[in-house]
């Protein structure tokens, strides 16, 4: 680190972070790693094994009978303690922490057990035991909205929770005069930033005054914290909120903590003492919080040339079983910003949110314009296609023109600056998109799929905290009061020995904010790096805050690090009247260099800044009469641009607007439907730059999360509204073999609505590489319509699709019909015994012979001569478990054939199945046992071992035929040829 | 290797950073569990409790091991080493942590200890380690952060002073 402030200052410099010592000594302070008071509990929590189910009663007594186990906490508990979560739209629903009376989600907590460690509360929650009444489940969100579908809050009547529509402009007449209309349908999937840090939350209450203290690696926004209050019902200040000094990552996803903020809250009440809690992986995977999934249909009008004069949005927002707050934010948030980039002055759109049997969706990076710009950009080929132009001139048709910013976009945004087609024609340039065509040509030229994609995209950031208020109609918000703004906070503290403090709201998840706000502060002030620490942790109890404050929306750099550099000028100024007292130079002389206050004619007459700045302690007598202190300076800033939506609907969403421009070439394998990325070429406009290090880490890491999204991850349920996705075996995460390293290229317009200049960065790749690969994927394929991710199963599917047809076809072919709304695994084999058909169907019926060859049978009940019970122990992948079985036979025809059906039910899931056995006896002695089942199963095993289960069901199921026969055969059996028919009967099941 | 009864605690002896460590522990405590909340080195993280994430990855007995698969009754007598013991001296940085600030090869750093234990583990065996090696090592470690990029320049670069250093010795 250089000693001495350069001449040019210390922003705008990528230097070395002061968070990266302790972080890699081990010494970080994460949620995990901060010391707990003595006696503090530990919390494990009881899930949901089904998406839809009415809770019958929940026995706690084993669980609470434990050694160690203090108190459990059902929804009982929480609805006598709390109040149910304020939901953003006008609507008969209640949205709680915890399961009320009904499941709606997989992962949905049911009970909370505390006891003296996690390994003992686990064990707790194994000895809970849930009845559930299963219903039927929706997952698809046009299913949801159709009339007739699985209702997930009968106090709604239906799963569309909000709908709302928009017309800007005159969109009828300008489809009217179109020559062409051109129109995309999309299927946006379920994905989530996945922090490699889990959520945490430490909480206590003091009954003397009915206050929480709760610390949580939240990350914003604050407003959450009234929210959390008033669920609570306490007043706002005795609901003490507190964030580690270090977090895991968040990328919008510890928002959604804080309905497990409220839980550990009431868990530490009823527990009267703390009470911590770590969340696990597959606790986050399946039920921390997603991004949204989206059905999209948009149209264009538009002119010969490719110009378009209006488009038409159809939205349906899959927002999961609850809307949790700030949902529906997601479907709102790009709302100024429909139009892109791009000058189209007639918009009319359909928003509607729907609720289905899936984890509720909060923040995630990009929130919102993944979704929007995947339709968007799509479009944007299809039109190119369609009318046979090439893709980069409809593109540049279409840009807002140079010269027009600020620039009012048709749904309400004010893009504050920028020059579109110049930071383009830079990026085709120096990202060699010539080179990149040629390499195209070659490959084509050889047979290869070789494809380009291009997106170009406006990146917002800094939210209008009153965008959401779009959702309710201009009369229900005059009714609810004007929300708008973005406060944003810095304090600047002095010490006696003059050493500055900045402290911040901003709840920095590795972005750096510590070391760039030491940056401009210590610009200001004229100090060396090193003598400004940052503090960027929160204590609502102490601390300056507002609602905006948080780590979200992309606002620290044009927010929150404008904020600390207008305190930074007010103490300076202060500072510079102090000092030309002892200077004996106007104030106006002074200036702060070197780490002196000096008259800037004569920097000889200093003194030390030190000495300036602490006289305020020590002499505050000595201050002129128009200062009157220099020890601590808080500045709120909210910038005037971000008005509440007006009655016409224009939301000015964002305050900040950078430019993207991105495209691509990606090479498609012909066999496997592999995906390469050969080049990928991104250019950013952010306004001004702070720290360029760091503007590229926020590109690249932005940009490894797309291409997950693009290639990877999904969070996959099945048509039961199983959790299919639990381990990161199952959700794929990119790895350094999958991100290639991006070409990065800057173009820089300063914002002139920001105190330094710069614009948010680090969203804007989750929004355009994902339908940039998507189009890239398209060109070199032919594809009219592309569905992320694209893994290689499904390109490779459709590749091959007038060859043979897709892989699901054959399962479902040779399957037992299966009922919509279940996840079914079906499978047929047989066995030959050597025995009689009479010998093989009397042991098939005796419990002494079942309990032999089922393997892992701990005892097997005769109910009636058609009816057992029995435990099980069984193993599926990583997962081994207990469960408990029952099995029935019916339409038994004998000597031929029985049906077997029953069910499991245990910690790590359940099953419920049947299958038909049929013996024929092909010689004297000599049964052949054929066999056709079906079987459904949920819960863990089926969210950690979803990809092993078809292997394992099948193994189990012929090795229970094969014992079988060994024992008819008078071999020993194995030991548990029975727990086989079990396994097999509960994999049925 | 000795029967451990599932309802008591046993004792576990092994070296930790090259000091002796001498603790109690129940059959199914993870390694992961005692180093942070019993030993109470939080250096080493944990991401995923199944083995995919590579947060926790220490050396034992001079290999790379997750640590959230190994029972804490497995390392007895064994010499483990975490992330504390990377500085060589406390305020000062090793070549390879050294190399990561300077190339913004983290950002959150959760995922970084396990990241630095599998490079440091490598670069002590394989000092000349190609950047495809390098690469195929750090591929067992998910990173939400970087994009990987900054991390890989962070490892070539530490590779290549550790080289020099080497030749220079």
């Amino acid at each position: 680190m250089t000693a001495n402030p350069p001449a040019s200052g210390w922003t705008g410099r990528s230097v070395a972070r002061v968070e990266d010592a302790a972080l890699l000594t081990g010494r970080g302070r994460y949620m995990d790693d901060l010391p707990i008071a003595a006696g503090t509990l530990h919390a494990a929590i009881l899930r949901s094994p089904h998406a839809h189910a009415i809770i019958r009663r929940i026995d706690t007594a084993k669980a609470l009978a434990l050694p160690g186990v203090t108190c459990v906490l059902t929804a009982e508990d929480v609805c006598r303690l709390s109040r149910a979560m304020t939901v953003g739209v006008k609507a008969d629903v209640e949205a709680w922490p915890i399961a009320v009376e009904r499941v709606r989600y997989v992962g949905e907590p049911v009970a909370v057990i505390v006891a003296i460690d996690r390994y003992v509360a686990e064990d707790a929650a194994d000895l809970i035991e849930v009845d559930y009444e299963t219903l039927p489940a929706v997952v698809d969100p046009r299913a949801a909205a159709e009339a007739g579908a699985p209702v997930l809050h009968p106090s709604l009547g239906g799963n569309v929770i909000n709908e709302r529509l928009f017309r800007y402009g005159d969109p009828e007449a300008a489809f009217a005069a179109a020559p062409r209309r051109v129109a995309v349908t999309i299927d946006y999937p379920r994905n989530s930033g996945t922090p490699i840090e889990t959520y945490g939350v430490v909480a206590a209450y003091d009954p003397s005054d009915d206050s929480y203290d709760v610390t949580a690696n939240f990350q914003g926004p604050f407003s959450i914290h009234a929210v959390v209050a008033r669920a609570l019902n306490v007043p706002g200040n005795r609901m003490r909120l507190r964030t580690p000094l270090d977090s895991g990552g968040s990328f919008g996803i510890k928002q959604g903590v804080f309905p497990y903020m409220i839980l550990l809250a009431l868990a530490a009440r009823v527990a009267n003492r703390p009470v911590k809690w770590i969340e696990d992986r597959l606790e986050h995977l399946a039920a921390s919080v997603s991004a949204t999934n989206r059905v999209t249909t948009l149209a264009a009008a538009v002119e010969a040339d490719g110009r378009i004069t209006a488009l038409d949005w159809d939205q349906l927002e899959d927002c999961g079983a609850h809307l949790r707050a700030p949902e529906p934010a997601t479907l709102y948030r790009m709302h100024g910003n429909m139009t892109g980039a791009y000058a189209i002055r007639n918009v009319a759109i359909r928003n509607r949110v729907v609720l289905t049997n899936k984890t509720p969706t909060g923040l995630n990076r990009g929130f919102g314009g993944p979704q929007m710009y995947f339709a968007l950009e799509r479009l944007m080929q299809r039109i190119a296609i369609e009318l046979g132009l090439d893709p980069l001139d409809v593109i540049r048709r279409n840009l807002v023109p140079a010269g027009s910013f600020p620039y009012r976009t048709a749904t309400g945004a004010l893009l504050d600056s920028g020059d579109y087609q110049a930071a383009m024609a830079r990026a085709v340039l120096d990202g060699g998109l010539a080179d990149l065509l040629e390499r195209q040509r070659k490959a084509r030229a050889e047979g290869r799929l070789y494809g380009i994609g291009y997106t170009a995209a406006v990146e917002p950031s800094v939210s209008n905290m009153g965008y959401i208020t779009a959702v309710l109609s201009p009369a229900a918000r005059r009714k609810a009061g004007p929300k708008n703004g973005a406060q944003a906070t810095a304090t600047i503290g002095i010490d006696p020995l003059g050493a500055v403090t900045v402290k911040v709201a901003s709840v920095p998840q590795g972005q750096g904010h510590r070391t760039v706000l030491a940056q401009v502060v210590a610009d200001v002030l004229g100090l060396k790096l090193d003598a400004v620490r940052v503090i960027a942790d929160v204590d609502t109890g102490r601390d300056a805050w507002s609602i905006a404050s948080g780590n979200y929306s992309s606002r620290f750099a044009p927010a929150v690090a404008g904020a600390a550099k207008l305190a930074a000028d007010r103490i300076a100024e202060k500072l510079k009247r102090v000092a030309a007292g002892q200077l004996n130079v106007p104030a106006e002389e002074v200036e702060l260099a070197d780490g002196r206050a000096r008259a800037r004619a004569n920097p000889d007459n200093a003194v030390s800044f030190a000495r300036v700045a602490a006289a305020a302690h020590w002499a505050p007598g000595t201050l002129p009469d128009d200062v009157d202190q220099t020890i601590r300076e808080t500045v709120f800033w909210t910038p005037e641009q971000l008005i509440a939506p007006d009655d016409e609907d224009a939301v000015n969403s964002s305050l900040c607007h950078g430019f993207i421009f991105d495209y691509c070439g990606v090479e498609v394998d012909r066999v496997t439907g592999a995906v390469r990325i050969d080049r990928y070429v991104t250019m950013h406009d952010c306004g001004r730059i702070l720290h360029p290090g760091m503007v590229e880490g926020q590109v690249t890491g932005g940009f490894a999360h797309a291409v997950g999204a693009a290639l990877l991850e999904e969070y996959a349920y099945g048509p039961d509204g199983s959790f299919l996705s639990g381990t990161l075996a199952d959700y794929l995460i990119p790895t350094v073999m999958e991100v290639p390293e991006p070409v990065i290229l800057h173009y820089e317009s300063p914002s002139p609505f920001t105190p330094l200049g710069a614009k948010g960065v680090g969203e804007g790749n989750c929004m355009s590489t994902p339908v940039c690969l998507a189009n890239a994927v398209a060109d070199a394929c032919g594809f009219d319509e592309v569905t992320l991710p694209l893994v290689p199963a499904r390109i490779a599917d459709r590749l091959a699709g007038e060859e043979r047809p897709s892989r699901e076809a054959p399962a479902k072919a040779a399957g037992a019909e299966a009922r919509p709304g279940e996840r079914k695994l079906t499978g047929e084999g047989s066995a030959v015994v050597a025995a009689s058909r009479q010998a093989v169907w009397d042991m098939l019926l005796d419990p002494k012979t079942l309990e032999a060859v089922i393997p892992g049978a701990h005892g097997v009940r005769k109910i009636s001569p058609t009816h057992f019970l029995a435990d099980v122990t069984l193993g599926v992948g990583p997962v081994k478990g207990r469960y408990r079985a029952e099995i029935e036979l019916s339409d038994l025809q004998e000597p031929e054939a029985v049906t077997l059906s029953g069910g499991t039910d245990g910690a790590l899931g359940f099953g419920r199945g049947s299958g038909r056995i049929t013996l024929t006896e092909e010689a004297p002695g000599q049964t052949t046992v054929r066999y056709v089942y079906e079987a459904a199963i949920g819960g863990k095993v089926a969210s950690v071992g979803g990809r092993l289960l078809d292997g394992a069901a099948r193994v189990v199921i012929g090795q229970f035929f094969k014992s079988l026969a060994a024992h008819a055969g008078g071999k020993p059996a194995s030991a548990g040829l029975l727990a086989r028919l079990r396994t097999l009967l509960a994999r049925r099941q | 290797m000795p029967r451990l009864t599932r309802d008591r605690r046993h004792g576990v002896r092994f070296s930790l950073n090259g000091h002796p460590v001498s603790v109690e522990a129940e059959a199914r405590l993870s390694l992961s569990d005692l180093l942070r909340h019993v030993v109470g080195a939080t250096g080493t993280h944990v991401g995923c409790e199944h083995g995919v994430c590579g947060a926790c990855t220490v050396e034992i007995d001079g290999a790379p091991a997750r640590a959230c698969l190994v029972l804490a009754g497995q390392v007895e007598g064994m010499s483990i080493r975490t992330v504390e013991g990377l500085e060589p001296e406390p305020g000062r940085l090793s070549v390879l942590q050294e190399a990561f600030r300077a190339h913004h090869g983290l950002q959150c750093g959760f995922c970084t200890p396990g990241i630095l234990m599998t490079l440091d583990s490598l670069f002590r065996r394989r000092p000349d380690a190609g950047e495809d090696e390098i690469r195929d090592h750090l591929s067992g470690h998910l990173c939400r952060c970087t994009g990987y990029a900054p991390i890989m320049r962070a490892a070539l670069a530490a590779r290549d002073v550790l080289m020099r250093e080497e030749r220079h010795a």
